[in-house]
């Protein structure tokens, strides 16, 4: 007596496969919860977010909002996420510059130059980031006191306070000069839109490439003019044990954000090696016999194909450098994982605040990844010609 | 282009002095912009080297006895190493007991060298000598039998600790990595979903994120008076992670390998999980072996992350020895040496994997 035929029999089969699975896994989400239920119960520990509203009382060496021990958990993690993404941005800029270079250099013909940067590659990646945080860190702390700091040129300090330099004195021009930037921008935008439109009808496109140049530089350059061209720097200058003026990147800050461009653009050097070489030769004899200059084909031949094969893996590296940064807890520079590991000791929170962090992470993993697939998408549609 | 080739030249030094210079100027000095480049490289690498040379070698104190003699050295002061050694290598381990972390590293490479060679990758072999392994060497550290001293784990550290992590990312993470990977391809929607939602969950968060919630937050979850060893539920984190990496890795080899395999061996006949095994697997891991042979790097690396939840591997251990005041300015001895330690050990591993890339390669053809 045969209840179900073969076929349905694999079908009942996955669907039992399946059905174990998810009881399997409900069952052990329910033990543990229970557990951390009864646990936090014995412990006497509310659970909820309640306590983000509730007073820090711990300071933070440094904060892009205002901040001080009186303010709340949430806005101290506010802090520790500004800095994160302080650190993170300024870190992939540099690693990205120096990587290229890097990268380039390791294709280039001229041998010391190739070797060095191979040398460069290997001895960076190969030696684990947090020995490099550690070891920039000391270095910061052993620079010589701002008494007896290292000064180069007017208002370049550095001593074991950190890094200071001049900034521009704020004046209330400088509002107008960002506004006239983004107009600029908007403007030279619309001029190479309307110059492509023109290509598309007619088959010769107006050369607007100075016209756009004008607009960007100008429109924020006349406006300064205009307002009378003010400019005071601000300049650091010692007073007592310590510079004022100016602004200071703390030694933490420095050792965290060289360690994060030394080891990452090791990786990011290979990246854009493997992404040159992958632009087939022939693409350049092509190029170059059908008359294109030089500069020409580096920026509409091999750029296009290379950013093909350099985007996906550089967009790793960028969410691999986002997740070091959270090293700064081990030197002490105040990033999300920092102030969350603070605020954990101090209310018991664990889960929640853990929760909390993996989500922020999360969020930025998935911001990041979006953004350069939409910048790959666009690419490999201008690349297909489609 | 100007500084740019697609097809590189020889760079391979030339054999004989008449040679040198025709080979110097297609490599160094081709053109007047490459001169300059080649000459000012030069003289950077060069002074460096001399500046490194100076200090590390010329100018160094190699056998000071004490800290006071140290710092009269106008270079570096290497006697940082065999002052500290016992604390770099072993932690805080008792000291008149450091023979058992030592002769655990010795079981430990003995046994990775067998394991390396072709003649024994057999199951039959491998498996028991890993167990057997990890057993000696727990019993080692730990003690408690045969009349050796009890040990806590919080007081290992230094190499073996290291090693101890290293190798467990690498024996239990990977394998795990390749049920994951199975797992995410597999026509099951509640496996697959369950797969991706645990591989790019733990690939979106900090690695120190997960060792916060294996060493803070995990003991909430166990049943009440449940006392797991801290460092074993490090340990645990690190294998998950691990296995998420490797996990990627391994899919890009599943990927690769031809449908018409699957089909030519259920043509034969084979069955769901003898063609996986015999079929499959080979093929996929075979494929990826440059990119498992940088995750295991990778692994080797981050090792020293157990570091932010105060355990106290190599890399703490080197940083506890100088954080002794009388020895606390010879920090770059002391970094130096333990980056020597770990660019080693990451150039063996890679060394490793492009061997059995070849191999691989011979064994095929």
């Amino acid at each position: 007596m045969r209840l179900v035929a073969l076929p349905q029999d694999r079908q009942v089969r996955r669907i039992a496969v399946q059905a174990l699975a998810v009881c399997v896994f409900a069952t052990a989400a329910w033990y543990f919860a229970s557990n951390a239920e009864e646990n936090l119960r014995n412990q006497g520990i509310a659970y909820g977010l309640s306590f983000l509203g509730s007073e820090a009382g711990f300071a933070i060496g440094e904060s892009w909002i205002a901040y001080s021990a009186r303010s709340s958990y949430a806005r101290a993690l506010v802090v520790g996420l500004l800095n994160t993404l302080y650190v993170s941005i300024a870190a992939i800029l540099l690693t990205t510059i120096l990587g290229t270079l890097i990268g380039v250099a390791r294709v280039s013909r001229y041998w010391l130059l190739a070797k060095a940067s191979f040398v460069y590659v290997e001895l960076f990646r190969n030696i684990p980031i947090l020995l490099q945080v550690f070891f920039w860190s000391a270095m910061t702390r052993r620079l010589p006191p701002p008494r007896e700091a290292i000064l180069w040129g007017d208002g370049f300090v550095l001593s074991n306070h950190g890094f200071v330099h001049p900034v521009p004195t704020y004046d209330p021009a400088y509002r107008w000069i960002g506004l006239a930037t983004i107009v600029g921008l908007i403007a030279a935008w619309l001029v190479i839109r309307w110059s492509r439109h023109v290509r598309d009808r007619t088959g010769t496109a107006p050369r607007v490439h100075w016209v756009a140049a004008v607009l960007v530089v100008g429109c924020p350059l006349v406006t300064w003019i205009g307002y009378g061209a003010p400019l005071t720097w601000d300049v650091p200058y010692l007073k007592g044990f310590d510079f004022v003026g100016g602004t200071t990147h703390s030694p933490e800050f420095m050792a965290i954000l060289i360690a994060l461009v030394a080891y990452t653009s090791a990786f990011a050097a290979e990246i854009v090696r493997s992404g040159i070489e992958s632009v087939d030769r022939g693409q350049f004899d092509a190029a170059r016999s059908l008359g294109l200059k030089e500069p020409t084909i580096l920026i509409r031949i091999v750029l296009p194909q290379a950013l093909r094969v350099i985007v996906p893996p550089m967009t790793t590296q960028y969410l691999n450098l986002l997740k070091d940064s959270s090293l700064g807890v081990a030197i002490g520079y105040p990033e999300l994982v920092n102030i969350t590991n603070t605020s954990i000791n101090q209310t018991g929170q664990a889960i929640e605040l853990i929760l909390v962090m993996m989500s922020v992470y999360l969020f930025l993993s998935i911001l990041i990844s979006t953004i350069t697939n939409l910048f790959n998408r666009a690419n490999m549609r201008k690349g297909q010609g489609r | 282009m100007s500084g740019l080739s697609a097809a590189s030249p020889p760079a391979t030094m030339p054999h004989s002095w008449a040679s040198a210079w025709s080979w110097a100027r297609t490599n160094l000095f081709a053109s007047p912009a490459g001169a300059i480049v080649s000459i000012a490289m030069f003289a950077a690498i060069a002074s460096g080297l001399v500046a490194a040379v100076d200090w590390a070698i010329l100018n160094a104190n190699w056998a000071a006895t004490g800290a006071e003699p140290c710092r009269r050295a106008i270079g570096a002061c290497w006697a940082v190493i065999p002052e500290k050694y016992r604390v770099m290598l072993f932690g805080f381990y008792a000291y008149d007991e450091h023979w058992r972390p030592a002769l655990a590293i010795i079981v430990f490479v003995a046994a990775a060298g067998i394991t390396g060679i072709p003649r024994f990758w057999r199951w039959q072999i491998t498996v028991p000598l890993w167990i057997s392994v990890a057993i000696t060497i727990f019993l080692l550290l730990r003690g408690g039998v045969l009349g050796l001293t009890h040990q806590e784990t919080a007081l290992w550290g230094g190499l073996p600790l290291t090693l101890i992590i290293f190798s467990a990312q690498l024996a239990l993470g990977l394998p795990l990595g390749v049920l994951l990977a199975l797992g995410r391809r597999s026509s099951l929607p509640a496996i697959s979903i369950g797969c991706v939602i645990l591989i790019e969950g733990v690939r979106a968060v900090p690695p120190i994120a997960l060792l916060f919630f294996a060493a803070i937050v995990s003991p909430l979850f166990l049943p009440p008076g449940t006392d797991m060893d801290k460092l074993l539920r490090v340990i645990v984190a690190m294998v998950i992670l691990q296995a998420c990496l490797q996990a990627e890795v391994v899919r890009g080899g599943l990927q690769a390998v031809p449908d018409g395999q699957t089909e030519a061996a259920s043509a034969l006949g084979l069955g769901h999980w003898a063609t996986l095994w015999t079929v499959i697997l080979p093929q996929a891991l075979r494929t990826v072996i440059p990119g498992l042979t940088n995750q295991i790097i990778q692994a080797f690396k981050n090792s020293t992350l157990v570091i932010i939840v105060g355990m106290f591997d190599f890399l703490n251990t080197t940083t506890a020895a100088i954080s002794d005041p009388k020895w606390i300015r010879f920090f770059v001895e002391a970094y130096v040496f333990a980056a020597v330690v770990y660019f080693c050990g990451c150039w063996l591993i890679s060394a490793y994997g492009r061997f059995l890339e070849e191999y691989f390669k011979l064994v095929r053809n």
